[in-house]
Order: C-alpha cells, then sequence, then structure tokens
C-alpha cells in the first residue's frame, strides 16, 4: 500500500512538473518571437505572402491561443505540422527517437556497470591512489563536453588509429554488430561524460555505508571482511546511485543534440538541432517535450525501483 | 571475583595514541585493569577522558590514525597484541561484543531483524535453520514478546528501546566471555531506559557474561557495576568496588565530581553544588606530573613534577594520588550555603495558561501534542516539567513562548494581561519578557558572529540600547554570567561547552526577562560543567526574581532547582505540586513509576516499578486515562473509559487519577505493585 | 577580588591567550581553511592552469603574435601545420591558430563567469526565501526546479536561442536564468537544516524581521554550499557555452571562440587537418578541468 501511495503521489507530481515543463519551453520559444513567416519563406519573399503563410500557421494570434492550441494537441497526441518538413511532427518524432535510443542504451549498457565498480573500487581505498585516480580521471572525463571528446575520438580512432567508423549512421539494413559498431564512438563520448558522476555517487554512498555504526557492527560481528562489503555496505551504498543514474538519463539527451550533430546520425539531437536552425517552433517544442518526458518517465523508473528495494519506503508503516 | 579462573580482561600498561598532523597524542596512557570472570566493571568520565577509545582498544577497532602505542590487550586469556586479521576477526566473532549508543544506526536499515541476529550464529557455522531458531530464542531472552514477528521486522519498524533490545540479543547470541557497553541507554526514555538497565542485569547473570559498562552517569554505573573505574586524561584515577568508591572516594577528582551532582534531595535554596574549575588538558599535551593538578585544589609542588603510583588502599580500593589520605578535605571551588532567596508573594501568577492545547496535522492524523494544558507559574519560582519523549513538554514551551501558534480556545496570559498567540503580535514588552535557554549551545548560537556580535543584538532589539550605554551593559551581563570579557570576541566555536552556555544565558537574560523558560540546558554538558551552569541560574533567580521553566529528563536536577513540578505524559498534565510533594507519596503511579526508574549514586535504590510497553503515539492515544496502557495501578474498566479529571487532592497538589489519593497513599506505602500486567504488545502490531 | 566562581570561569580559558578584536578571530579561521586549501594538490593544480587562463583572457590580445581575427593575407598560408612561426598551425583562413586559442579565453572565461554569478545571486535569494518560508511559494518553486532539471540546459539553451537571437548578453542571460532554479534548490536544502537550528528561534525570540533572520543570520551559515555551487556552476557554464557557441547559437563569427573553432574545423579532420581542432579542443578540456579541480579542492575544506 505504501508503495502504491508513494508512487501516485510521484506520478500526481510529475504530470504537474510535466506542465511546468510545456510552459517553461513554450515561452523559451517565443521570448523574441521571429517572424516564422518571414524565417520560413526568406529576406526577399513578397510581405504579403508573408502574412499569409503566418496566418495558414496560426503564428499571428497571441501567445496563450498558440500555447493552448499546442498544448490541446499534445494532449490528444496531435503534436502539429512541421513547418520545415511540412509533415506531422510525430512521423519525424518516433524514428528519431528510436534511433537516439539505440546510441543512448548502448552508452548506458557500458556505463553504469563500470561507473558503479569504479566508484566503489575507489570508495574502498578512500585517500589512496586508487581513490584520487578514479576520482581525478572520472572528474576530468566527466568535465569535458561531449562534441570536444567527440573530435578527440575521431581524431584518435578514426584518422591515426583507423579502426572504427567516423559516422554513426551504419549502411542500412547494417546487422547488430555492424550498428554497434557505428555507434561505439558517439556512445564511448557519451560514456566519458557520464562515468563521473555515477561514479562519484557510488563513492559516496559506499564511503557514507562504510562508515555507518551499521557497519562497524558489523565488523564487530566478527564478519570477514567480504561479507560486510557485499551483505552490509553495498546493500545500501547502491540505492542511491539508482536515483543518480535515472537523472543520467537527462544529461545524456543534453549531450546528444551535439553528438549527433558531429557523428551525423539521425536522431532526436540532430532533429532539435535542424528544427532550431529553420525555426521550426512546432518541431523544436514536441521533440524538447519528448526529451523531458523521457527524463521523467525515467525518473519515476527510479523511484519506482528506489521503493521496492528500500524497506524503509515499502514498509511505512503508520509507525515512526 | 575468584582468583582462580581466567580474568575475562586484561589490560597491561595500555596506551593509545591518535596522529594528528603527524603527531602521536596520546589518549590513554598506561591503563591497567582486569575484569573476572562474570564481573561488571565500570568505567566512567566526563567526555574526552579517552572511555570510548577505551572500548575500540578493546576490539582492535580504532580509526585510521588511531594506534596501540604499548601495553597488552588479554581477553578470556588470550594476548591481543600478536594477533592476525583473520585471528582479531575470530575473537570477534565468539570472544568479545559490543553495544552502543544510538541502536537506530546500529542495525542494518535495510536487513530484517532476523537476517541480523541469526548472522551471529551463521558465522560460527550453524545451518540456516538452526541459526534462525536460535536468533528467535536470543530475541526471546531479551524479553520480546513476539519473537517471530519482531524477526520479520525492519529496524525502522521498532522503537528506541526495542532496537536496542535487538542489539543486546545480537551482542549475546555468541555467549561471549566479554560484553562491552558503551552507554548503552544514553538517549533513552527513562523508563524504557529502566527496563534496559534491569534486562542487562537479568540477561548478566543468566549468561555468565563479564561486562565492561561504560557510561558518563556515575547513577548507572552505580546501579551496573560491582567494581568501578575513574578515568580522567586517559590515565586510570581511581579504581575499587563500587560502594567503597562512591561513599569513600580518594582521588580529589571523583570526591570533586561526585559533589557535583544534585543528589539526596539536595535544593537549591539549601546548598550551592561544588563544581570542578579548569579544563580537561588538551589531546596529547605533555603531563609530567598528575593528570589532574591543573584542576585539583590539593596539589602541590610534587603533583606537577612527579606521576603518582596507583596507591592500594586495600579490598581492591586504589587510588593515583600522593595524597589520597586527605582527598575528601579537596577545598570547595564555591561556599555551600546560600542567601535565603527572597520570593514576591503576591497573587498574581506570572504566567497563567489556561486549556492550552496544540494539535498538528501529520501525514493525514491530527497529533495531539498537549492536551487542554492549565497551569499557572508564580512569580520568583521554578516550575520543572517533566516527562517522556511525546508528553508535549517542549510543545508548551513554544507555546509560552509563540514559537508555535496554540489551537483555538487556548488562553495565556502575561502578568494579567492576555499574550498574542503568535510572537510577531506581541508587544516589545511581552517579546523581552519570555525568554529561553536552548539545550544545546551550538545550535543555539550563530557560529558565524562573535559572542560580543550575539548579546550586542539582543541588548539592540530587546532594550534598544545603542553606543557606550549598550557597552555597559554588555560587560554587566557577562560580568553577571561570570563570562570573561576578554572572551567577548571569540567566536561560538572558540569555546567550551559550558562557557557557550553562560553566553546563551547572558542573552536570554539580556532584555530583563519576566520568565525564561530553560530546555534541558545542562543536558549536553559533563555533570562538573552542569554544576556550574545550575549554581549560575540558581544565583540569576536569586538576584533578579526571574521565573524559570524548567524542562528536564533528569529528575535530581529538576528536584534540585524546582520549587514545583508539573508532571506531563502523552500531551496531558497527569500531575502538579510542590516539588517535595510530588517527590514523595502519594504521588500519581506514572510520577511513582518514573522515579523509581532513575537510578541514584546513593544506590538506595526505590523499589523499581516496571512499566511494561512503549509509551503509545500521540497521534492515537489510549481511551481514557492515557497512562492506563502501562498503569501498574490499573483500576480496572473505569480507567479504560474514563479520562480521570485532574483534581485538588491536598494543598496545591493535583492529580489526574481515578485512584483516591488516600488508596494511593496507602498502596505506595506498601510494597511495589507485584508486576504490571502484560499489555498487549502494540510496538509490533 | 574575584569570587570563586569567577576563578572557575577565569580558569576556564579555551585560548592560550585573550583574543583581540573580532576580526582577527575571522583571520584565523579564515587562514586555517587557506592553509588546507594550499595543501590540496588537486586545487593547487587547477587554480594553475586556471591561472594561465585567466592571464590569456586579461593579456592575450596584448601578447599574440598575430591578430586573431585575421588579415587580409593571412589565406596565402591557409592550413599550415604547426611550425616556430605558427606553434598551432593556421586555419582555413589562414589565421594563427596560437593567437585564436589564448584570444578566446576572454570571451568564454567573462560569459561564463557572468552567468554563473547571475545565476547564484538569483539562486540564493530564491532558496533562502523559500527555504525559510517553506509553504506553498516553496511547493511552487520546486516543481519549477523540477522542470529545468527535465530538460539539458544544452537543449533548453538552444531553444531559447532560438528565440531571442545569439549573443553573449542572450548566452548570460539564458544560462544564469537556466542556472538560477538548480543552485537555488541546493541554497534551498542547507537553509532548511539552517533554519531548525535554535539561533534562528533566538532571533524570532527578539521579534527579528524575516529579511534580517535571512540574510544576516542563515545567509553567513550557507556560504560554504553557495561557493561550492558557484564553483561547479561554472564549470557547467564553460561546457554549455562552449556546446551552444559548437552548436551555433553560441558566440558568432568571426569571434576567436573556441567552440566556434571547433565547428569550423572539425569536418577537415577526415583529410588530415587535425591542428584546427586540436588545439581549441584541448583548451576547452583543460580550462573545465582546471575548473573541476578547483571545486573539487574546495569543496573537500568546505564540506569537512
Amino acid at each position: 500500500m505504501a508503495i502504491a501511495q508513494f508512487l501516485l503521489r510521484r506520478l500526481g507530481l510529475a504530470i504537474i512538473t510535466l506542465f511546468l515543463l510545456s510552459v517553461i519551453i513554450f515561452v523559451a520559444a517565443q521570448l523574441l518571437p521571429g517572424d516564422v513567416g518571414r524565417a520560413i519563406l526568406g529576406p526577399f519573399a513578397d510581405q504579403r505572402a508573408v502574412d499569409q503563410l503566418n496566418e495558414e500557421l496560426g503564428t499571428d494570434r497571441s501567445i496563450f491561443v498558440q500555447y493552448g492550441d499546442w498544448i490541446g494537441g499534445v494532449v490528444t497526441g496531435d503534436l502539429g505540422e512541421s513547418y520545415a518538413f511540412r509533415r506531422p511532427v510525430e512521423e519525424l518524432l518516433w524514428p528519431a527517437l528510436r534511433a537516439s535510443a539505440k546510441l543512448a542504451l548502448l552508452a548506458f549498457v557500458i556505463v553504469v556497470p563500470i561507473g558503479i565498480v569504479g566508484g566503489v573500487a575507489a570508495a574502498l581505498k578512500e585517500g589512496r591512489f586508487r581513490d584520487r585516480f578514479i576520482s581525478i580521471g572520472g572528474l576530468s572525463a566527466t568535465a569535458i563536453p561531449e562534441f570536444v571528446w567527440a573530435v578527440l575520438m575521431i581524431m584518435i580512432f578514426g584518422l591515426w588509429l583507423d579502426i572504427l567508423p567516423v559516422t554513426a549512421q551504419a549502411p542500412r539494413g547494417a546487422g547488430f554488430f555492424t550498428q554497434v559498431e557505428y555507434l561505439l564512438l558517439p556512445a564511448l563520448c557519451l560514456v566519458f561524460v557520464l562515468f563521473g558522476y555515477i561514479a562519484r555517487m557510488a563513492r559516496a554512498g559506499t564511503i557514507e555505508a562504510l562508515d555507518a555504526d551499521y557497519t562497524r557492527t558489523a565488523v564487530l560481528k566478527g564478519l570477514p571482511r567480504r561479507t560486510v562489503i557485499r551483505r552490509h555496505v553495498l546493500r545500501n551504498s547502491l540505492l542511491p546511485t539508482i536515483a543518480v543514474v535515472a537523472t543520467q538519463v537527462g544529461y545524456l539527451f543534453g549531450g546528444l543534440v551535439a553528438i549527433e550533430f558531429i557523428f551525423n546520425y539521425n536522431g532526436i539531437g540532430q532533429l532539435i538541432y535542424r528544427a532550431a536552425l529553420q525555426q521550426d517552433f512546432p518541431l523544436l517544442l514536441s521533440a524538447t517535450l519528448v526529451i523531458g518526458v523521457v527524463y521523467l518517465v525515467a525518473t519515476l523508473v527510479a523511484d519506482l525501483l528506489y521503493s521496492l528495494l528500500n524497506p524503509r519506503i515499502r514498509l511505512a508503516s503508520s509507525e515512526s | 571475583m575468584s582468583a582462580a579462573t581466567v580474568p575475562a580482561l586484561e589490560l597491561d600498561d595500555l596506551g593509545v595514541a591518535y596522529t594528528v598532523r603527524g603527531i602521536d597524542r596520546p589518549v590513554l596512557r598506561g591503563v591497567t585493569l582486569s575484569i573476572g570472570e562474570g564481573e561488571s566493571y565500570g568505567l566512567v568520565g566526563e567526555s574526552g577522558c579517552g572511555k570510548s577509545t577505551a572500548a575500540f582498544a578493546l576490539m582492535r577497532y580504532l580509526p585510521r590514525n588511531g594506534k596501540i602505542t604499548g601495553g597488552t590487550i588479554r581477553i578470556a586469556g588470550q594476548e591481543l597484541m600478536g594477533l592476525s586479521e583473520d585471528g582479531v576477526r575470530k575473537l570477534r566473532a565468539t570472544q568479545v561484543s559490543m553495544v552502543y549508543q544510538n541502536p537506530g544506526a546500529a542495525l542494518n536499515p535495510s536487513l530484517r531483524i532476523g537476517e541480523q541476529v541469526a548472522e551471529v550464529s551463521r558465522l560460527l557455522g550453524a545451518s540456516a535453520t538452526s541459526a534462525g531458531e536460535r536468533a528467535e530464542e536470543m530475541l526471546r531472552r531479551v524479553q520480546i514478546s513476539d519473537p517471530a514477528r519482531v524477526m520479520r521486522r525492519y529496524p525502522h519498524q521498532l522503537s528506541g528501546g526495542m532496537q536496542q533490545r535487538v542489539v543486546i540479543g545480537m551482542a549475546l547470541a555468541k555467549d561471549p566471555t566479554l560484553l562491552i557497553l558503551d552507554e548503552p541507554t544514553t538517549g533513552l526514555d527513562a523508563t524504557v531506559e529502566a527496563e534496559v538497565l534491569d534486562l542487562i542485569a537479568t540477561l548478566r547473570t543468566e549468561f555468565g557474561t563479564s561486562v565492561l559498562f561504560i557510561s558518563h552517569n556515575l547513577a548507572v554505573i552505580a546501579k551496573m557495576c560491582e567494581r568501578v573505574g575513574i578515568l580522567y586524561a586517559g590515565r586510570l584515577v581511581e579504581e575499587g568496588p563500587t560502594r567503597t568508591l562512591f561513599d569513600d572516594p580518594r582521588h580529589p577528582y571523583t570526591v570533586g565530581l561526585l559533589r557535583c551532582i544534585p543528589k539526596g534531595g539536595l535544593r537549591k535554596d539549601q546548598h550551592r553544588l561544588d563544581t570542578i574549575p579548569g579544563f580537561l588538558p588538551q589531546l596529547g599535551v605533555e603531563l609530567p606530573g598528575c593528570v589532574f593538578t591543573d584542576r585539583c585544589g590539593l596539589a602541590r609542588e610534587i603533583c606537577h613534577e612527579h606521576e603518582p603510583e596507583l596507591h592500594p588502599l586495600g579490598g581492591g580500593h586504589a587510588s593515583r594520588c600522593h595524597f589520597h589520605e586527605e582527598a575528601q578535605t579537596l577545598p570547595r571551588t564555591t561556599p555551600p550555603h546560600v542567601a535565603a532567596p527572597q520570593r514576591e508573594s503576591n497573587g498574581v501568577p506570572v504566567v497563567r495558561a489556561e486549556h492550552m492545547a496544540k494539535t498538528f496535522r501529520q501525514e493525514g492524523h491530527d497529533v495531539r501534542a498537549l492536551d487542554d494544558l492549565s497551569i499557572e507559574i508564580r512569580p520568583g519560582e521554578t516550575l520543572g516539567l517533566v516527562g517522556e519523549s511525546g508528553s508535549g513538554k517542549t510543545t508548551f514551551a513554544r507555546l509560552l513562548l509563540g514559537l508555535t501558534e496554540p489551537d483555538q480556545g487556548s488562553v495565556v496570559e502575561l502578568e494579567g494581561h492576555p499574550l498574542a498567540p503568535r510572537i510577531a503580535k506581541r508587544s516589545a514588552d511581552d517579546v523581552r519578557a519570555l525568554q529561553i535557554v536552548f539545550q544545546n549551545p551550538d545550535a543555539a548560537l550563530n557560529r558565524r558572529f562573535s559572542v560580543r556580535r550575539i548579546i550586542n543584538r539582543a541588548l539592540t532589539k530587546l532594550v534598544g540600547t545603542k553606543g557606550s550605554a549598550r557597552d555597559t551593559r554588555l560587560r554587566e551581563l557577562a560580568h553577571s554570567v561570570r563570562f570573561d570579557v576578554r572572551l567577548l570576541g571569540a567566536r561560538p566555536a572558540q569555546l567550551s561547552g559550558g562557557l557557550k552556555q553562560r553566553v546563551a544565558i547572558a542573552r536570554a537574560f539580556a532584555g530583563d526577562p519576566r520568565v525564561v523558560v530553560c530546555d534541558e540546558p545542562t543536558s549536553a554538558l559533563d555533570v562538573s560543567v552542569q554544576a556550574a551552569i545550575l549554581n549560575l541560574l540558581a544565583d540569576l533567580q536569586r538576584d533578579k526574581g526571574v521565573t524559570y521553566l524548567f524542562i528536564s529528563h533528569d529528575l535530581g536536577v529538576v528536584r534540585y532547582l524546582s520549587d514545583r513540578i508539573a508532571v506531563l505524559y502523552l500531551g496531558r498534565l497527569m500531575e502538579v505540586g510542590a516539588a517535595e510533594t510530588v517527590f514523595n507519596a502519594p504521588h500519581h503511579p506514572y510520577t511513582e513509576a518514573l522515579l523509581s526508574a532513575v537510578p541514584t549514586v546513593e544506590g538506595e535504590e526505590r523499589p523499581r516499578i516496571r512499566l511494561e510497553g512503549e509509551i503509545p503515539s500521540a497521534a492515537d492515544p489510549p481511551s481514557g486515562c492515557v497512562f492506563h496502557t502501562r498503569c501498574p495501578r490499573y483500576l480496572g474498566a473505569i480507567c479504560e473509559e474514563q479520562e480521570p479529571p485532574l483534581a485538588e487532592v491536598e494543598r496545591g497538589h493535583f492529580m489526574r487519577c481515578h485512584i483516591p489519593v488516600d488508596e494511593l497513599r496507602r498502596l505506595q506505602a506498601e510494597a511495589p505493585p507485584p508486576r504490571a500486567r502484560q499489555p498487549e504488545s502494540k510496538t509490533t502490531s | 577580588m574575584s569570587t570563586p566562581e569567577e576563578q572557575v570561569v577565569l580558569a576556564e580559558h579555551p585560548l592560550p591567550e585573550a583574543p583581540g578584536e573580532e576580526h582577527e578571530e575571522t583571520r584565523v579561521a579564515r587562514r586555517e581553511r587557506l592553509r588546507l586549501l594550499l595543501r590540496s594538490k588537486t586545487f593547487l593544480s587547477g587554480a594553475l592552469i586556471f591561472g594561465v587562463f585567466v592571464f590569456c583572457a586579461v593579456f592575450g590580445p596584448a601578447v599574440v603574435p598575430y591578430d586573431p581575427l585575421g588579415s587580409p593575407t593571412d589565406i596565402l598560408n591557409k592550413l599550415e601545420s604547426p611550425s616556430s612561426s605558427h606553434l598551432f598551425g593556421t586555419d582555413q583562413l589562414g589565421r594563427d591558430i596560437f593567437s585564436r586559442v589564448v584570444v578566446g579565453a576572454r570571451d568564454i572565461l567573462t560569459v561564463a563567469f557572468a552567468a554563473t554569478l547571475l545565476g547564484t545571486v538569483l539562486g540564493a535569494a530564491i532558496g533562502l526565501v523559500t527555504g525559510y518560508f517553506r509553504g506553498i511559494v516553496d511547493d511552487v518553486l520546486m516543481r519549477i526546479v523540477d522542470a529545468f532539471l527535465a530538460i539539458p540546459i544544452v537543449i533548453l539553451g538552444t531553444v531559447a536561442l532560438v528565440g531571442l537571437g545569439p549573443s553573449k548578453g542572450t548566452l548570460i542571460a539564458v544560462i544564469g536564468i537556466v542556472f538560477a532554479p538548480i543552485i537555488a534548490r541546493t541554497v534551498r536544502a542547507a537553509v532548511l537544516s539552517e533554519r531548525e537550528l535554535e539561533y534562528v528561534q533566538a532571533a524570532k525570540l527578539r521579534n527579528e524581521r524575516a529579511p534580517y533572520i535571512m540574510f544576516a543570520e542563515i545567509l553567513p551559515n550557507v556560504t560554504a554550499p553557495i561557493l561550492v555551487e558557484f564553483t561547479v556552476r561554472l564549470g557547467y557554464a564553460i561546457f554549455a557555452i562552449a556546446t551552444l557557441s559548437f552548436l551555433g547559437f553560441g558566440v558568432q563569427p568571426p569571434a576567436p571562440d573556441w567552440g566556434l573553432q571547433i565547428k569550423e574545423n572539425y569536418i577537415i579532420i577526415n583529410s588530415g587537418y587535425w591542428w584546427p581542432t586540436l588545439f581549441p579542443a584541448l583548451a576547452i578540456a583543460s580550462l573545465v578541468i582546471s575548473v573541476n579541480l578547483i571545486t573539487d579542492g574546495i569543496a573537500r575544506t568546505f564540506e569537512r
């Protein structure tokens, strides 16, 4: 029961957040509404044609009407039509999202285990060389923007070693392993950036658990160190890490724009980039909103996992 | 102590040091002691004397910068110093267990109780089933009524007292030779503490385990231990059989310590407490002579130069003092007698609270923290407020101060005129009139401000003085709380706990208040410092005629300072009356239980009344009399059906009980109730 | 003559000598922290690298050998590989990459610093107010923070910059505003635990106004998390600005911005021209790493 309540509450909050998110995105995009018709038709087009296009697109109406129109569409599943591509936004969005998911998944599958292992390994040797090496290495890797990693990767693996393809888009009909091969470089760039966050959280959680009284109890029981770590430390320290992994989904999508642009991969990041260049608001708004939704869903899943694994939430009773 | 068997613990010249910035700073200096088989040994000392370090050194569990610098440790005859890591582990698994403060943190939050207890037997090679059975049996032996159910619980689902039982059960599951208890009941409520102490005493005889009991609380040690060692600055300064040592102390430190405690019904208007001047020497300071010289009123030249031997005094009593014969002539640092207090005796109460109530909304439940409390506080008196957690004493203080808004219908009057419910609505005079001294001076003083700034701000806001007038007032205030004006530039972190509390008191007195709430003002302090603060509060009251609302869980302290005492339970006023009236029968059954729960240094124990079960939740208080679920003098159905009124049973003595007062007087003059009835176990439901 | 009780207190000196004025105390505490900071190797190496970039930003334009914006004759020696005359080589327009990298430090540092400062001041104020008052304002703000956290800053920046049109001022405003709620959340958390301390109640008990309690009593006690948050965000700001410039929504050509240089040149890496990309990339990498090392050092010193 406690879980259901907890999750319902979280779901409610997520919906409110989603609404605010749509407002923020919409407002951000409307801060200084350029003349959409003019943007599409170019500086030399006839003013009447521009006006007519604006009317056709509905961009001459007030911002509230436009927001209502857009959000009404979103709720009913109609994301509108892209200005630039003159096609329904859904048709563009879903394939791009699927492509990005592949890339993101590959990056996650690599980074989550090594991030956690790295963080725990560092925590177990707190303050020693291994810890400093992993912590500072992770910190540095994380600090460098994805596109910088990308150009460095391209130089190393594409130009000098010449062992990996420097574009991400696999040829049509490529098999699983070929696809992975093409996606490896961009995924690695994401891995570098994410490693530090995950390792840092796993490290902090583990150190906290190592310092906890219950760990002392376990040691003083005379348990072997291995058992202490496995049963008493990790069980408590990895719980908060789960939540962090979910928030990384958000950072990951932020990185996709630059990565997909550099590696010329037709994912949602590339879509957003193009939509932004062409001031294609329906596409830009919906694509950004989708990224927000992905983030919120990931956080919800993390909450669910967290509450299932944490007896304090799972069994929260009326007693304190 | 039988000489033939191997002692459970032998320390010989044990030294422990912490390395701080590359320098070894000794924490324990040549500690030698031995605990016989089945014996219970108490190690007493104030904070920073090294008692916990001693415990962890025995378990060979020191922080990374700590190390054993010399001496030997033998547990059950086995030498620890040369032991390999695996040997140490085996020793922990079989011979020695430890229980420490804060059981909530000592249990793993994500493992079931059963798994955690069973782990101990599993380690010794038991199968999963037999380990489970053993765990259940252990839980039964620590008097958990439904062990099978508790096994399936997680720690957060148990109360503090239950958690500590589990930890004790876990510690005894391996049937250890030595059990180390490091402040095992500190932080628990008085009645729960008493139960846990009783349990420990019972199990100790059942298991025949030797116990090293570490505590700052002399009374608890007096109750629990056969022999005592007094630790000061890492040295054992005196040792002996408990009664001998407490009745005939032979070290000036022990003498001073015992004089600090308000005991035997001492009261502020008869007797000032003695204090121990100065401070514990700083960690790692070279001490060529006696460790206590700097604070000792008997110190002579030889004390500065030569470390005294541990002089045997016969009967196992020994003192590390050159002048142990004279120890009890230690001059007082404060004169014992006090000038007679001058009490205003006009009829208007300084505070009158009527129908005070506060309901908090918590996760969909209404929690009645305070229920219909009516009380008067007279000018110049101290009203002691006593009760366990959830009794509403702090809530009452907050309502009075206007920090929390009471429920509709509550009335508070200050000297005859009504007070606005919230502080923001109160007049400057009213704000000035009611002040507070908090428990923890670290949190109560802004750590970014100097003492001068802290007190000056209070003067500016409460009195409105500025410039040189304010400066004069600041010095006066500092003087009145005996705070050295040269320290006014210091920040709180640079001051000792006692000095910080003096600053907090000075701040409370900045605007010449009428009433000062003292919310556990000495609970965070060592006894020697506590005595100085209690003296100061009594002096200030005598000089300024201020009224105190004194909240404390320490009944000795409350009795020392209070003129009247109010006893709260679950937000209800159960009893109120003159201090001595409340302390002497007839009293409310709850008061009776509370008084019998608290151990005293004298050891002349009142017959123990056991309260079963836990304090019920204020969110779901029992019907009728809220105390009926635990009451040892339960009458019958009426207690469950009707809430008794607060009736005046004697002049100025009010009680909320269905039992007629004469009947109570008769009952309480007799033997204690056979055994409280077993209530339905509320805790595990 | 003093009373015995007074002697007690005089003997209770915690300090070897009586301290002088308040500022001396502050100085002692500050010196101790500084000493700790200066012992931290991570902090020192970070500060050293960062110092070099600050030097480039301040004096760069005066000391570089060539005009970073190029000259009409540059096109004659385009895409020269690194040599003694062009330390980092030249780009497609023949401009000296070393000069452009050195001078490029100025824009990114000023924009990042200004944006972070804006975000920190806004965020700290919001965090203090909401943390102190709690209630409905707090709830609403936390939802807004959640919403902001759901969209990566690069994407939100892209959306806003498309609307507003790219310029340094816009960049500062957009990043500052996106940072504000995130910083507010950290400050709020610190304020929430701080407001439960009794010194806040003591202040209420002398009828202090809320602004005094927030800004005079609480703020000095939460400066450490604010400072740490500032340095953390500075790193993110550099990260975001470089990325936005790279995407073309930040600093505009022909400015010698690092992200922009990479955008202009990365496409020719495959033709073997790696130097126009490598050097600005290394500049970004070392700058962000230095900021993170500084952050790490500060966080370790203040949060112990």
